[in-house]
């Protein structure tokens, strides 16, 4: 791979780099990989289920449990009053009850957990509980919320320049809304713990996890134990995608009471249907725009409310909604802006954390915005988008006040549109459309530039332990957890590298909160820069420590000592490994070492909105093609074409991975995945009969996808690597606007296109009708 | 008295005896034979997780079929005498079958937890694909039952198409699917007088079977259980006891009639049911390949979607427009049958007596002067639920005139419903779109339909309409591109 041969910084070994298959691809094929549900559990182990309220919003006058304790295999029941501590999950401000004690504010809403024999008796015994609710009126959508003044936490605005006085000096003004859509998470693990009770009031909790730190002291809270009382695990999720940031410390800690309250293991297993009703979701969002442009589609002013919904509690909607504002730039300078960001509270489940975390519905905003331009110029929306590029100073300063270095979008998108042939597909596509009345086609190219780094700065830090055995096999653990983005092969590959071995060499153990304390979620698509920094840190203070002692032992220079594929060259000498680290124990060097790591250089102002929240942005970009059946609504994407930014690829294969399953979850948001509620407040689409997600038909039958090559971060990331985990979602706001594309050349040229996300048939038709009915309108 | 139930497993014989009838293949396999491998993702039989294979001796004892299906919604005594095959089953030593190999070349694994589910509905392509790698097209049909939330499936499609390329192996080639000791395990399960459990009997006869429903009136029939699953697994309920059609010999035929009418006996799958449809009305083909997913299809039965009568069920539009009859059984011997329409009263109400059941539908041969179609709309393209779903069927003279219409629709009224007011406007026209465009506007004398999570009333009466007129345009304007899904990427030239 050219990647490798660039690599001129790589030590000898040259693992990092490789498009190297995860390293449990074998126990996956096989079925022996082990998840939560999966392992064998002590004997007298119980299984627990939620009862959950089936209402809104309401007081409970009485919950009656007699019929649920009479069920079948039924041993227990926690309530509130079972939790010594306290009774709270939620991280950031304390609003999340475990179970509801008076108050239920949404349908879906814990408000018990029985625990009995088996799984099966355990969900049959939750739905026999008999409530009397007093029913209040309940906010169930962001524009009520609106009219409510229903927050969760305080309303926020980013503003820089002008923005109302270049509004009323631009040449052009428009205004126009956006509705953007929720998503669930749907990974193929629901959620699940296992709470073991330990010696001495300790416990061990087995959670499908993103966030063991969190789990770990949320268990501690409720429990009214201390941080070193608990131990979370987990070794691998069934996929995460943010869902397992802040929800698994609800699931792990309903356990907890239960498995306190009667000595005994409880697994606590989610079934597909609570689990879509009792946890968050991505945040469904609107957006009212104002924006002036000249005659070229440059932006002069643009003044954005954003409204969102966070549901019954703020969970992780400050931080969500703060990445929102920060990422409705996307690629683009706004020099006078005004971003107001309300945090709606509905009587609807809390929306968490999912891929992008806020930056996908931002950016959904100035694409549609830029969209909207382009339709009134008449112009190709890609030159509108170029022309609105972040450049050169001035024009480089984002909002916030972060400069946009190494910007690679001019190269990137040049690059693309050359490959895909986006000018002359869009020729052939204009044409097409011309002679075809019911099927119109549709191309659009969207970029991406996203800020890598938790905004909370004391999150971009991370941990690491390697022990080397004397036998001289490695066992490396870290602070971050394995979802399937291949986490465990990129930190095992940076120390491979670093220490000369190969990869068999290296046994990556489970996350664990008593090996590696203090972490931070796997998130914010920071794993590989966080933990493999940290990894790398201590792995080089293992090798430094065994050159020293080598040098002297074996009376070379250290500058001659090279580690290289299982073998240490001193001078002209080799030894193996595993002989040299044989040595070095009988000598009593240790053996063993923590490494750390600190994002440098960042900082943030919550309150005034300004810093440098991200140590370096990554980039990517699509072409999208659809075609668009103007009869039924119906879309399929044709052909994708990606380029994408990961810096110098720690592993090309997993890289594509993430790129090409981010893309097509983005695609799913924005075209099929409809959340859809009742009058009620009865979430209705809440197992996959009835939620969409993409299946393999919907990956477009042709498809380019690649890396930038030769772009090495300019930071000093993990082997000038960059983060992979949500960026590509954002390419799929191509498919979007391709459908939108289509839906434009059903009228005349020059009108917006009123298409809401997700782009759903229904949607769309919807789109293609009102613009139709403008056209015929009097 | 009580049996056991017996299925071979790694060619070995398994007895399993004192479960509850209504555990699930899955639960079996996970909480008691210690197999976890096969994942639970839904258990409802939409993620595919849980996806497994399950031999079945051919009607003629010569072969066993190997096909994919849902574990989680499977009851473990409707495996009786049958040879299941889990991502356990293909372990040799530390050599992946090629199904797993090409897999992890292609990088198809993420997270994991749905690979053993794809593992297994390759594995069954596999075997069904003995001599030459499947088309993609095949590998993405065969693959719609398994949701992936990670990969974009591009590497799981390509592991499908390439795991032809890898040396045989000595575990599940198609070649040790076919050794003649497979069918000689599963004969020698063979019962005479069927399996019989407290709740639960699988009679193998017509006879047998009436005469387990004279003596338990009260019990479920239950064939695919494909929705009758999700009765334990969703809704948590009890279940009356339970007679299992799905080793009644006579159920189980397809033949075809001195009308040359297709009879569809009540344990045929959907699989084979739509094979023989499609075979005579290859414009069903989209409709059959649209139809639930290959696991569901495997295990779900024509006879049995027809006989739930949900007003979203995709099978009734299509068979009531192309007067399909069902034919009714009593317990007592005596038989009935009656247009398919007739059968539906109400929303979950049919025309059904005590001690009936659905023996077999029969679906009409084509006409030379028939013009058929059947369209379905739903959120997703695959494995979906429709919005819509309508069966159109006309029937023109010399003078390609219509003279006979029946357009039938699902998910629009509380039963799969006839257009009755919309045919009447057609007849007497000739299949123009303009015809079509001004009988449309009578669906809305013939429907009131329902908003809900799949579509609003106004969506669904606009594109009934529109549905109409796309066949209009069908069958007037062959050359014009109506269909997204018919396009090449590349095809960029403009229609002619």
């Amino acid at each position: 791979m050219s990647v490798i041969r660039e690599a001129d910084a790589l030590p000898t070994a040259e693992l990092a780099g490789r498009a190297l298959r995860h390293e449990s691809a074998h126990l996956h094929v096989t079925g022996r990989a082990q998840y939560a549900d999966d392992i064998p559990l002590p004997a007298g182990t119980l299984h627990a289920a939620f009862g959950l309220s089936r209402v809104a919003h309401a007081r409970i006058r009485q919950l009656d449990l007699s019929a649920v304790l009479a069920a079948p295999g039924v041993v227990a029941v926690g309530l509130p009053s079972d939790i010594p501590g306290e009774n709270n999950y939620g991280s950031v401000v304390h609003d999340d009850p475990i179970f509801t004690d008076t108050l239920v504010q949404f349908a879906g809403q814990p408000m018990f957990a029985v625990a009995a024999n088996t799984h099966l008796q355990a969900r049959r015994a939750a739905v026999l509980a008999r409530v009397d609710y007093d029913e209040l009126p309940a906010i169930l959508d962001v524009r009520s919320a609106l009219a409510a003044q229903s927050f969760v936490i305080p309303s926020k605005t980013l503003r820089r320049g002008d923005p109302q006085a270049a509004l009323v000096r631009a040449p052009r003004r428009m205004q126009g809304t956006l509705s953007i859509g929720g998503q669930d998470h749907f990974y193929l693990e629901g959620q699940i713990a296992v709470a073991i009770p330990q010696e001495d009031g300790a416990m061990l909790i087995h959670s499908s996890t993103q966030h063991p730190t969190e789990v770990q002291h949320i268990v501690a809270a409720a429990l009214k134990l201390r941080a070193h009382d608990v131990i979370v695990q987990c070794r691998r999720m069934g996929g995460g995608f943010g869902g397992k940031e802040s929800q698994p410390a609800l699931i792990a800690a309903a356990a907890a009471v239960l498995a306190r309250k009667t000595g005994r293991p409880v697994k606590l297993r989610l079934d597909r249907d609570v689990d879509m009703l009792a946890t968050g979701k991505r945040h469904d969002m609107i957006a009212d725009y104002d924006v002036g442009y000249d005659d070229d589609g440059r932006i002069c002013a643009l003044s954005v409310m954003l409204a969102a919904r966070c549901g019954y509690s703020a969970d992780l909607s400050g931080p969500v909604n703060d990445r929102a504002i920060c990422h409705v730039d996307n690629a683009y300078f706004l020099e006078h802006v005004e971003i107001v960001s309300h945090r709606c509270k509905t009587h609807t489940v809390s929306n968490t954390a999912f891929r992008g975390f806020g930056g996908p519905q931002g950016m959904m905003v100035i694409e549609a915005v830029i969209d909207d331009i382009a339709r009134r110029l008449q112009r190709d929306p890609l030159d509108v988008r170029r022309a609105n590029f972040y450049g050169a100073a001035p024009r480089n300063i984002t909002p916030y006040g972060q400069s946009v270095d190494g910007n690679v979008l001019d190269t990137l998108s040049e690059r693309l549109l050359s490959s895909s042939g986006y000018r002359e597909r869009r020729a052939a596509i204009a044409q097409w459309n011309a002679g075809s009345a019911t099927i119109k086609r549709g191309i659009a190219l969207t970029p991406v530039k996203f800020g890598i780094s938790f905004n909370a700065t004391h999150y971009n830090q991370a941990g690491a332990l390697i022990h080397i055995y004397n036998d001289g096999t490695v066992m490396l653990n870290h602070g971050g957890t394995e979802m399937g983005q291949g986490l465990y092969t990129k930190v095992a590959q940076v120390v491979a590298t670093e220490l000369g071995l190969p990869l068999s060499a290296i046994r990556v153990t489970a996350a664990d909160t008593s090996k590696v304390p203090n972490t931070s979620a796997t998130a914010a698509s920071s794993g590989s820069d966080l933990n493999g920094k940290a990894a790398q840190a201590a792995a080089q203070t293992l090798r430094l420590r065994l050159v020293e002692w080598a040098a002297t032992a074996f009376d070379v220079p250290a500058g001659a000592i090279r580690f290289d594929n299982g073998v240490v060259w001193l001078g002209e000498r080799a030894l193996p490994f595993a002989k040299l680290v044989a040595q070095a124990y009988m000598a009593r060097i240790s053996l063993s070492a923590t490494g750390y790591y600190r994002t440098p250089a960042i900082h943030w102002d919550g309150t005034a909105l300004r810093g440098r929240p991200f140590f370096y942005y990554a980039y990517g970009a699509a072409v999208s093609e659809v075609a668009v059946d103007t009869l039924t609504g119906e879309s399929q994407l044709q052909r994708v074409d990606i380029l994408h930014d990961v810096g110098r690829s720690l592993n090309p294969a997993l890289d594509i991975g993430q790129i090409e399953g981010g893309f097509l979850q983005g695609a799913g948001w924005l075209t099929t995945e409809e959340l859809w509620w009742n009058a009620r407040g009865e979430l209705k689409t809440h197992a996959p009969a009835t939620y969409k997600i993409p299946t393999a038909y919907d990956w477009p039958r042709e498809a380019h996808v690649h890396l930038l090559q030769q772009q090495p971060n300019g930071e000093d990331t993990i082997y000038r690597s960059k983060a992979v985990g949500e960026p590509p979602l954002m390419l799929a706001m191509s498919v979007f606007h391709a459908i939108r594309d289509a839906v434009a050349a059903c009228a005349a040229p020059g009108r917006n296109v009123p298409l809401q996300a997700p782009a759903t048939a229904e949607a769309v038709l919807a789109a293609i009708e009102q613009l139709r009915a403008v056209e015929t309108a009097p | 008295m009580s049996d056991a139930i017996r299925f071979v497993l790694d060619g070995q014989t398994v007895t399993v005896a004192d479960v509850a009838p209504t555990m699930t293949l899955l639960d079996y396999l996970r909480e008691h034979a210690g197999r976890r491998g096969t994942k639970e993702g839904c258990a409802e039989g939409d993620c595919g997780a849980c996806t497994v294979v399950l031999g079945e001796l051919s009607p003629d004892g010569s072969a066993v079929d190997y096909r994919a299906v849902n574990s989680c919604i499977r009851f473990l005594p409707t495996i009786d005498g049958r040879e299941l095959v889990t991502v356990e089953s293909l372990r040799d030593g530390d050599t992946l079958h090629p199904v797993q190999q090409a897999i992890v070349d292609a990088h198809g694994s993420q997270c994991g937890f749905c690979t053993p589910g794809f593992v297994m509905s390759l594995l069954a392509l596999y075997l069904a694909t003995p001599d030459a790698a499947p088309t993609r097209e095949r590998v993405i049909a065969a693959l719609a039952g398994n949701l992936c939330r990670c990969t974009g499936y591009r590497p799981l499609i390509d592991a499908g198409c390439r795991m032809h390329q890898y040396p045989t192996p000595a575990r599940w080639s198609a070649a040790d699917a076919d050794r003649a000791e497979r069918v000689q395990a599963l004969l020698a399960l063979r019962r005479d007088q069927g399996l019989s459990l407290p709740g639960f009997q699988a009679p193998r006869t017509l006879k047998q079977l009436c005469e387990a429903l004279a003596a338990q009136p009260q019990a479920l029939l239950l064939a695919g259980g494909t929705d009758i699953g999700l009765w334990v697994t969703k809704l948590l309920r009890d279940l009356p006891p339970m007679v299992y059609l799905g080793d009644v010999a006579e159920l189980r035929t397809i033949d075809t009639d001195a009308d040359g009418r297709l009879r569809i006996g009540a344990a045929v799958s959907h699989t084979d049911a739509w094979a023989a449809i499609v075979a005579r009305y290859p414009m069903l083909d989209e409709l059959a390949q649209r139809f639930a997913s290959p696991p569901v299809r495997n295990a779900g039965t024509l006879c049995g979607n027809l006989a739930n009568g949900s007003p979203i069920g995709d099978a009734m539009p299509a068979l009531i427009a192309l007067g399909a009859t069902i034919e009714l059984h009593h317990h007592s011997g005596t038989t009935r049958c009656l247009p398919l329409d007739a059968f539906y009263l109400g929303y979950q109400q049919k025309d059904l007596a005590p001690g009936e059941f659905v023996a077999a539908v029969y679906v009409p041969a084509p006409q030379p002067a028939q013009r058929i179609a059947s369209y379905k709309l739903s959120k997703r393209i695959e494995q979906d639920i429709s919005a819509v779903c309508v069966g159109i069927n006309l029937t023109l003279d010399a003078d390609a005139v219509i003279v006979d219409a029946r357009i039938a629709f699902g998910g629009m009224a509380a039963t799969p419903q006839r257009a009755i007011a919309t045919e009447a406007q057609l007849i007497g026209q000739t299949l123009s779109v303009a015809s079509f465009d001004a009988a449309a506007a009578a669906l809305a004398t013939d429907f009131q339909p329902l908003s809900d999570l799949r579509a609003s009333s106004a969506y669904r009466l606009r594109a009934a309409g529109n549905l109409l007129r796309r066949f209009a345009l069908e069958q007037t304007q062959a050359a014009t591109p109506l269909r997204t899904h018919a396009l090449d990427a590349g095809s960029l030239d403009a229609p002619a």
